[in-house]
């Protein structure tokens, strides 16, 4: 058929530019970390793994990643069950700006937070007025500091990720729940929030995921001197010790592998709870 | 009720924290002097007046531009065809666009610009065409939501038969039927896709550095030297940022609109 064969000349292009600017630069990443001069080896992944100062970079960034993640879906949670309880209109400017802050990252948000509480930024000036001894410590260009500008980003989008998910829970079940004489904790314990359990593991590591892979605010923050995978990875391809670009490669792919597994976790667990509902 | 209050909480925090940030660096990018006291000692239009009379930031804001907007306007024209050719004579290929949408939307730019600097470095390529080619495909994940929401919520198949059973060409049919009816949608897309692109850094500075300077890199060069002019930056962005939000907001909302027909 004629119109067919012409309508799969407009896929050319698009599989092309995939082709050409995604999987095989992956591809090639992957070989040139199993690869030397003379051949496959594994060392580039033996000296990632016996060195200590990029294990500690994998270690701060699955910690910050984790518990930033924790955090925003706790506070997103209850957040979103305030929000639930709100008139159409007002639900729709909170996605607004739920909307309008998910943009707001990188070295924006870096900027912003240095307003708040950079060497003199607002919040430090008041802490060290009021004299609160243990906040006037803290340091924006610290593990604290970037968890505080992560926490800021993964709001949103747990934010996107949590509302279909409270959606699902149907008004008619708490009602029939309330008819056969459960409380509303009793509902949320036994009925809600193992229903929306695999969704809030799937946002979990969603979550993670983002956050491994961010690099933008860290880098505004710390420059290079933050140990972060990402970071690290940087650091390596970025001009200066750009001699060992097989070593970047078996970083970033071992951080794809950790990146991999948690999307696998969130899709099998989305899966899951799309089979309940 | 006591849960609600607790629930209540919660929501006023995340508002906040959300806010706060915003309302912060605004006040700083107003405010004549503001680095001992708690509030600003004055307010002023001076930092956003210099910044507007700086080549360099017009040049970098014009070079964003140029970025963005042209690799938004090469994905309308290589990814939405082929969206649309997939949807509507390939249906059962779509599952292979959704594991690029999954697979692009869920590799962070840090590990691509491994991949790219590794294959294009000694091809002898210009490194910001092939950021340009990281961009088209970056925003797939948009520009697809965009396009299939759009196509779900009018079944263009359906639309484009009875088009023809009526008379029309199949470019007729494509162009004065379907393409008006989805537009909406996949211009929201676009701007969404636009508004990703002009906040992206670590592919453009990873990749090709100072050497073309968007408005993401000027920020950076800016964030040690002057605060005040890096809080102006982030005022223009900020309101760019809201300005798109909220065509956006009102795009999505039509084209909801259209479901009801």
């Amino acid at each position: 058929m004629i119109s067919k064969r012409q309508s799969f000349a407009w896929l050319v292009p698009f599989l092309l530019l995939v082709l050409l600017f995604f999987l095989v630069p992956l591809l090639y990443m992957v070989i040139s970390s199993f690869s030397t001069s003379k051949g496959f080896t594994l060392e580039h992944y033996q000296s990632v793994l016996t060195n200590d100062y990029i294990l500690q970079g994998f270690k701060n960034s699955i910690t910050l990643s984790a518990i930033s993640a924790v955090i925003a879906l706790i506070v997103t949670l209850f957040a979103v069950y305030a929000i639930m309880r709100f008139s159409e209109s007002a639900r729709e400017k909170i996605l607004i700006l739920t909307n309008l802050t998910s943009n707001f990252s990188g070295i924006p948000l870096a900027f912003a937070f240095i307003v708040l509480l950079g060497n003199s930024g607002l919040f430090t000036l008041l802490f060290e007025k009021w004299d609160i001894g243990a906040l006037s410590s803290f340091s924006l260009y610290s593990w604290s500091g970037l968890l505080l500008i992560y926490i800021y980003f993964q709001m949103p989008l747990a934010l996107m990720l949590l509302y279909p998910i409270y959606d699902g829970i149907q008004q008619q079940w708490k009602e029939a729940a309330a008819l056969l004489g459960a409380s509303t904790w009793q509902f949320w314990l036994k009925i809600g929030i193992p229903v929306m359990l695999p969704g809030i593991v799937g946002t979990f590591s969603v979550l993670f995921a983002n956050a491994m892979g961010a690099y933008a605010s860290a880098y505004a923050l710390t420059s290079s001197n933050y140990n972060l995978v990402a970071i690290r990875i940087g650091a390596l391809i970025k001009g200066d010790i750009f001699a060992q670009p097989e070593l970047a490669s078996a970083i970033a792919v071992l951080l794809a592998v950790t990146m991999v597994m948690a999307m696998l976790l969130s899709e099998w667990s989305i899966k899951k709870t799309r089979g309940k509902l | 009720m006591k849960k609600r209050g607790f629930a209540d909480f919660f929501f006023l925090f995340f508002v906040l924290y959300l806010v706060l940030p915003i309302v912060a660096t605004t006040l700083y990018a107003f405010s004549s002097k503001w680095n001992k006291t708690i509030l600003p000692e004055g307010l002023t239009f001076k930092w956003l007046a210099t910044l507007f009379q700086d080549a360099e930031f017009i040049q970098a804001f014009g070079r964003s531009v140029l970025l963005s907007g042209g690799a938004v306007g090469v994905a309308m024209f290589v990814i939405v065809p082929a969206i649309f050719v997939i949807v509507l004579y390939f249906p059962q290929y779509e599952k292979f666009i959704q594991v690029a949408v999954v697979m692009v939307y869920s590799f962070p730019g840090v590990i691509l610009a491994v991949g790219l600097i590794r294959v294009y470095t000694t091809v002898g390529v210009p490194m910001i065409l092939v950021v340009l080619g990281a961009y088209v495909i970056g925003i797939l994940p948009y520009i697809y939501q965009g396009t299939r929401n759009s196509l779900r919520s009018v079944d263009a198949r359906q639309l484009l038969d009875a088009a023809q059973l009526l008379g029309a060409s199949k470019r007729q049919a494509f162009m004065t039927i379907l393409l008006p009816t989805v537009y909406p949608g996949l211009f929201a897309g676009a701007l969404l896709s636009f508004s990703v692109l002009f906040g992206e850094f670590v592919l453009i500075n990873l990749v090709v550095g100072s050497r073309f300077e968007t408005v993401q890199i000027y920020l950076m060069k800016k964030l040690s030297s002057s605060g005040h002019i890096a809080s102006a930056v982030v005022f223009i962005y900020l309101v760019l940022m809201g300005l798109l939000t909220f065509v956006i907001a009102l795009l999505t909302k039509r084209s909801k609109g259209v479901t009801n027909i």
